[in-house]
């Protein structure tokens, strides 16, 4: 009897371990479970943060909805994966999110070594340095001996450690996991300097107690182009994710928002008319439904109006577009034709 | 009856049914299942990294590391080393609190122990709460708590705590002090120190062989002290006192000079040192208590005074039942270590099971390792424990 229940444990067991090993299909997962799990910053202001509600916002969270309502057909169905700097290629690759949205810098180590699909860049960014306005220091050449707070586990810092060596200068590094801590440490005077990306700073700079206190350096020292991730293995998955990026790009170009999407249905552009799939049949092919890219538009918005509702002049991060706006615009945005 | 148990006519049934060879089926069984355990999850392991178009491979410890480590005090190690030296690097700091810890928390083990012994009824309580309040909290909260009272509450480093005469200064970056620099003949005062030490042992054995052929006892400790700081101090001056120190100075944004404890040491050594002290306090109690009190009477009949009394009689006794739960003291004491993490301490966690995982996306290769290096220390200590333990056991004539 004992050894019966052994054996068939063990059966069980066995097949556990063999449905787990599956991988590609994401698409039908998502599809299964009914919600969409995006890896995410453990939270920072304007990017990712919880609400008073206890709602996920912010720049790539938006990103995070506008893959589920692609998806799932509803932008609300997100599940928030939270991980530090270190923790989020493990958690993709381990399969607990089904992709990534964390602002986080495309890499050929990251590309090639740690086998991440990456799909476009949704932030055009580079790492910059925040100090106390009364250290009187104007330009990140007279850092020399300063103590340095960075986020373990992240570009800025190997790029500090380059920046500091090519110039001959020397540091302290105080490495923290998270943004919060990194902010604790530089309001404590732990460190002198607080880097990280230039949007990261502004974020930083934000929640702090007096703002106007505190400057961020002219220097950019490093390009940090941010965009989302996914596992290797799925190609339909990839194809998604780089095509809703696309999607909201697109739609700014073509001067689709959520206020106007319902009547650009039937705009006489054929472009927009493939994009809201009034016409054609790019959604089945992706695996979707035609009205994919119109429910991307109508519950979360273009590109422009993402930017805008999180992190743009009239917020409190107050980032210009610069680079991020599109290329018509001077800017770096450039989305593939929807053809 | 005895005829029908024979008559169980199958062979396997007959088997099972006695119990030696039923409990050799039994462990083959269980083996075979283990096995078949192992095997799946290393099928599954290779299936998934194959999936993920991963290789399994530690060639990446050869790669240069391309990060910075804010503290290595005895490797030099820069951005351009390779990811096995932030690996070393992280390894020694790991061993530094955990040594230095081990050390602190016996020796605050040992005083709350004999302190909650007290007859004095407000040393007894106070040593009672601090345990009491201190073993119940977790400890990476005391090591959380300790690094944000050493941030917040020291001053910032431009107004650095002058504790005397420009040497030593606290800030929330560090306890900084003067460091000492050898000049050319402080190899003298290296080689007395050694002699001296070499010399003590040697003055030792010839004490005790005295004290047990003729009763004689020499104030041993003393002469020992003696010993030691008397001839190196001679050899010094002798040498014309090579060695001079290096005096910190505040130069632009940090002290220069100097050595420098940083809070993120501090914090995790005390807070790791009086985490388990509160353990080994109660060891030491237990240990003491069980020594019966029969023993001291008869000792103090025998007219030996106090202090002799408690060297040679209780201590002796109360070690054999304090060391083999302080060993695992010690042992939780080098594991915890690894909370470093939590406060940015660079320890063998943070270095190749952190950012070397994190830079090279190795994570079953570093976490093999990290594990390995873990189990490797912790058996070290094991190790040297079981040696002491069997050193001061009984011995039976």
């Amino acid at each position: 009897m004992k050894l019966k229940t052994t054996v068939t444990l063990s059966a069980a067991l066995l097949a556990l371990g063999v449905t787990s090993a599956a991988q590609a299909g994401t698409l039908e997962d998502v599809q299964g479970r009914g919600v969409l799990r995006c890896v995410t910053s453990t939270g920072i202001a304007g990017f990712a943060q919880p609400d008073a509600n206890g709602v996920w916002r912010g720049f790539d969270v938006d990103f995070c909805r506008a893959t589920a309502a692609a998806v799932l057909g509803d932008a609300n169905k997100i599940e928030a994966v939270t991980s530090t700097g270190k923790t989020r290629f493990t958690k993709l690759n381990a399969g607990e999110g089904d992709v990534l949205w964390r602002n986080t810098t495309i890499t050929f180590t990251r590309d090639v070594g740690v086998k991440l699909r990456f799909h476009g860049v949704n932030y055009y960014d580079g790492q910059g340095f925040m100090v106390r306005k009364d250290l009187g220091v104007n330009s990140a050449m007279e850092l020399d001996g300063a103590s340095v707070c960075i986020q373990t586990g992240t570009t800025t810092e190997l790029n500090l450690s380059d920046y500091f060596n090519t110039n001959g200068m020397k540091y302290e590094p105080v490495t923290i996991e998270t943004n919060d801590e990194g902010r604790q440490n530089y309001e404590s005077g732990r460190c002198d300097v607080y880097t990280t990306d230039a949007s990261g700073l502004a974020s930083t700079r934000s929640a702090l107690p007096d703002p106007d206190a505190h400057v961020v350096l002219p220097e950019i020292i490093s390009k940090e182009p941010l965009g989302p991730a996914t596992r290797h293995g799925d190609d339909q998955w990839s194809d998604i994710v780089t095509w809703v990026l696309n999607a909201t790009i697109t739609a700014e170009e073509l001067g689709v928002t959520s206020q106007n999407v319902d009547a650009m249905k039937d705009s006489k552009n054929p472009e927009v008319r493939r994009l809201l799939g009034t016409d054609g049949s790019q959604g089945e092919e992706l695996g979707l439904s035609n009205d994919w890219a119109y429910q991307i538009i109508k519950q979360v918005g273009n590109y422009g109006e993402i930017f805008e509702n999180n992190i743009g002049v009239n917020t409190p991060l107050g980032i210009a577009r610069g680079l991020n706006a599109l290329w018509t615009n001077g800017g770096l945005l450039y989305s593939p034709p929807f053809r | 009856m005895k005829d029908n148990s024979s008559q169980a006519s199958n062979p396997l049934t007959r088997l099972w049914r006695n119990q030696e060879s039923r409990g050799v089926i039994i462990q083959i069984i269980t083996i075979t299942l283990l096995f078949a355990i192992i095997a799946l999850i290393g099928r599954n392991v290779v299936i998934n990294l194959a999936a993920l178009d991963k290789e399994f491979s530690f060639t990446f410890l050869t790669w240069p590391a391309a990060y910075d480590i804010g503290f290595s005090p005895f490797l030099e190690y820069t951005s351009q080393s390779t990811h096995l030296k932030a690996a070393a690097v992280g390894l020694l700091n790991t061993l530094l609190v955990a040594i230095t810890g081990c050390i602190f928390a016996s020796i605050l083990g040992f005083t709350l122990g004999i302190l909650r012994l007290s007859k004095n009824w407000l040393v007894n309580r106070i040593a009672y709460t601090f345990v009491e309040f201190m073993r119940n909290v977790p400890v990476l909260i005391h090591i959380l708590a300790i690094y944000s009272l050493i941030i917040t509450l020291m001053p910032p480093v431009k107004k650095a705590l002058d504790l005397g005469g420009g040497q030593f200064f606290i800030s929330n970056r560090g306890f900084y002090m003067p460091s000492p620099v050898f000049e050319p003949g402080a190899w003298m005062v290296g080689v007395a120190m050694i002699v001296a030490i070499l010399s003590v042992f040697l003055f030792r054995r010839w004490a005790k062989k005295v004290q047990d052929n003729t009763g004689k006892i020499y104030p041993v400790f003393w002469i020992s002290i003696g010993i030691i700081f008397g001839l190196t101090g001679i050899v010094f001056i002798a040498a014309g006192m090579p060695l001079s120190w290096d005096v910190p100075a505040l130069k632009g944004f940090n002290f220069k000079g100097g050595m420098a404890i940083k809070p993120e040491f501090l914090a995790l050594w005390l807070a790791l040192s009086y985490y388990t002290a509160c353990f080994i306090a109660e060891i030491v109690r237990a240990g003491i208590l069980a020594v019966s009190h029969g023993q001291t009477e008869a000792s103090k009949a025998l007219g030996l005074r106090n202090n002799r009394v408690l060297q040679l009689v209780v201590i002796p006794q109360a070690l054999r039942i304090i060391i083999p739960p302080l060993s695992s003291q010690y042992l939780n004491l080098t594991k915890n270590s690894s909370l470093a993490i939590a406060i940015g301490y660079m320890d063998i966690t943070a270095t190749l099971g952190g950012i070397s995982l994190m830079q090279t996306g190795k994570e079953m290769e570093t976490m093999i390792l990290v594990m390995g290096v873990y189990l490797l220390i912790s058996l070290c200590i094991s190790g040297y424990m079981n040696w002491f333990n069997r050193r001061i056991k009984l011995t039976e004539r």
